[in-house]
């Protein structure tokens, strides 16, 4: 099982890890703007759909939050993107979410299954509905207007943030809380009567995981120049990560990273080709994902790699 | 010394008292018995124990510090570790990860991996699961799934370690190999309270054995008094048991 183990982390070695964000860092010197304009869109995709598998991968707390991190950091950036510096800005972003992570984990975090799933989406339409309901009864409007930054910034800060995110994501995976986080997916029960606090664990990386959210929907605004509640919390948001994690392998680091860059650039591609059917195409692409490749794109990759070294291993 | 001490643990189901007004206490070092037809109330007493559920009224003391109220966490890290009736394993995790959990997080004291990992093997040593350190829990036999189960929680360092059925639906030679091993954590130093229903192996093994039934406790004793007990053999091992044995 070894060999296989080192065999499939072959083509992921930290050094190609390095040349790729070497690649992606240095991008905009040489590639045309409007591939970093996609570039830019499709690292957010993946920051929601790592972030996402954080929590929502080990632990099987399926989250239909993330429209509503992403979104509160969209309202952080029109709040105060005008008075404050950027990079404030975006830290603050990413703060909310944490925050509104960290109290709806507490409140939520001992349901489990559906109710989970029910109350995360319901958070999405409640946060949309309150703010639509203030912006119109309290402010008097219903839209704001972002601050433009240079598409140069959106991309880099939107890299960083990435960038931190994998950092977290690995740490986390290799310490001993990614395995107590894999032992409350496996058994809740039995994880809180080996001595896991597993309530407090839930919420923590809950926490962490909206923090990347926020923040990413913060630099975001930014693209968007315009913004009222229902762009910012648009619940496609929400279920576009969980597909793209599945559709790229949920139990594998890499796996939400290659489900969310091909799902992104696969809609970008259909909207300019297909605009009238995309959203077609894009289902029947997700239902045969899910037919014939439960473990993903990575288990399939695996799969596949482990066949043609000849080694006969079953299940992991 | 006693260890654990419960006075007047209540627990209702609705309106049903599954453990009604028990007072017990278990001594340092002994292998304590607890036994009753189906539905007494032995597991729910576990539960309060190890504060999966807490009770209605009554004290639990665990070396004389009252815990009731605490999380099962805390429970586990103050030195009460348990498995359960039916086994609950981390089924997808190799055999090693499910020991390694319960060295990483079961006591107050931070240790690394490596510490971690080390003791985790010694415990599978002390097991007899060695050969299949690597191995998915899930693909283990039943036997040998209740040996890993104990194994993870003797990796919390336990002084008290609460037993739930270990030897059910196991054949005589695995059931041989269980109460030797349940010796074997006893002469570590470990006190015991097994809920078994396999009475050879209770009779042999226990210093004590407390008998529930309705939720009530009803007898306690050496496994003499409770195999003469006239209402023991009544309630729960029937009527004509008593003649044929």
């Amino acid at each position: 099982m070894d060999i296989v183990r080192v065999i499939v982390k072959k083509p992921f070695e930290p050094g190609l890890l390095l040349l790729i964000l070497i690649l992606l860092a240095t991008s905009p010197l040489y590639a045309p703007e409007y591939a970093v304009v996609l570039l830019t869109s499709i690292i957010m995709y993946i920051i929601i759909t790592v972030s996402w598998t954080m929590f929502s991968g080990p632990t099987g707390y399926i989250s239909l939050a993330p429209a509503a991190f992403f979104g509160i950091g969209v309202y952080t950036s029109a709040l105060f993107g005008f008075v404050l510096p950027l990079p404030v800005v975006i830290g603050m972003g990413g703060l909310a979410g944490f925050c509104l992570a960290l109290i709806v984990g507490t409140l939520t975090l001992r349901l489990r299954g559906i109710y989970f799933v029910m109350f995360t989406l319901g958070l999405v339409e409640l946060l949309l509905h309150f703010i639509l309901w203030w912006e119109v009864n309290i402010t008097g409007t219903t839209g704001r207007v972002v601050p433009t930054v240079a598409n140069t910034t959106v991309y880099y800060i939107m890299l960083i943030i990435f960038a931190i995110l994998m950092l977290t994501t690995f740490f986390i995976r290799n310490s001993k809380f990614g395995l107590a986080l894999q032992s409350i997916g496996e058994f809740e029960e039995a994880a809180a009567h080996r001595g896991i606090n597993v309530n407090a664990l839930k919420t923590i990386i809950f926490a962490i995981s909206a923090l990347f959210m926020g923040a990413a929907g913060a630099i975001m605004a930014t693209r968007w120049t315009y913004i009222d509640p229902k762009i910012a919390f648009n619940p496609l948001l929400s279920f576009m990560p969980v597909l793209m994690a599945i559709f790229g392998g949920i139990r594998y680091l890499y796996g939400p990273i290659i489900g969310a860059a091909f799902f992104a650039y696969v809609e970008e591609f259909l909207i300019t080709r297909f605009p009238y059917h995309y959203m077609l195409i894009f289902g029947i692409i997700m239902v045969v994902a899910i037919l014939y490749m439960p473990d993903g794109l990575v288990g399939l990759i695996q799969k596949l790699w482990k066949r043609a070294s000849g080694e006969t291993y079953e299940g992991a | 010394m006693r260890v654990l001490e419960g006075k007047g643990v209540t627990k209702y189901f609705g309106g049903l008292a599954a453990v009604f007004d028990v007072n017990f206490h278990v001594d340092q070092g002994e292998v304590f018995g607890l036994i009753g037809p189906n539905g007494a109330g032995k597991t729910t007493l576990f539960n309060l124990i190890s504060a999966a559920l807490a009770p209605k009224s009554g004290i639990i003391k665990f070396k004389g510090e009252n815990i009731t109220g605490l999380k099962p966490h805390q429970i586990c890290r103050l030195g009460v570790a348990r498995t359960f009736q039916t086994v609950k394993i981390f089924a997808n995790l190799p055999v090693l990860d499910n020991v390694v959990l319960g060295s990483l997080f079961g006591t107050s004291n931070a240790i690394s991996s490596a510490d971690a990992e080390r003791e985790a093997t010694e415990l599978l040593e002390f097991v007899g699961l060695s050969a299949v350190k690597a191995t998915p829990a899930k693909d283990l036999t039943l036997a040998n799934q209740k040996r890993l189960e104990v194994a993870g929680a003797l990796a919390t360092k336990p002084e008290l370690l609460l037993l739930d059925e270990i030897m059910a639906g196991l054949n005589p030679a695995e059931v041989a190999q269980a109460m030797e091993l349940v010796t074997r954590i006893r002469d570590k130093g470990i006190t015991i309270i097994m809920i078994e229903h396999v009475m050879k192996a209770i009779m042999s093994v226990c210093e004590r054995i407390m008998v529930l039934h309705h939720g009530r406790k009803i007898a306690e004793g050496t496994p003499q008094e409770i195999t003469t007990s006239k209402i023991v053999i009544k309630v729960y091992l029937g009527e004509k048991a008593h003649a044929g044995s």
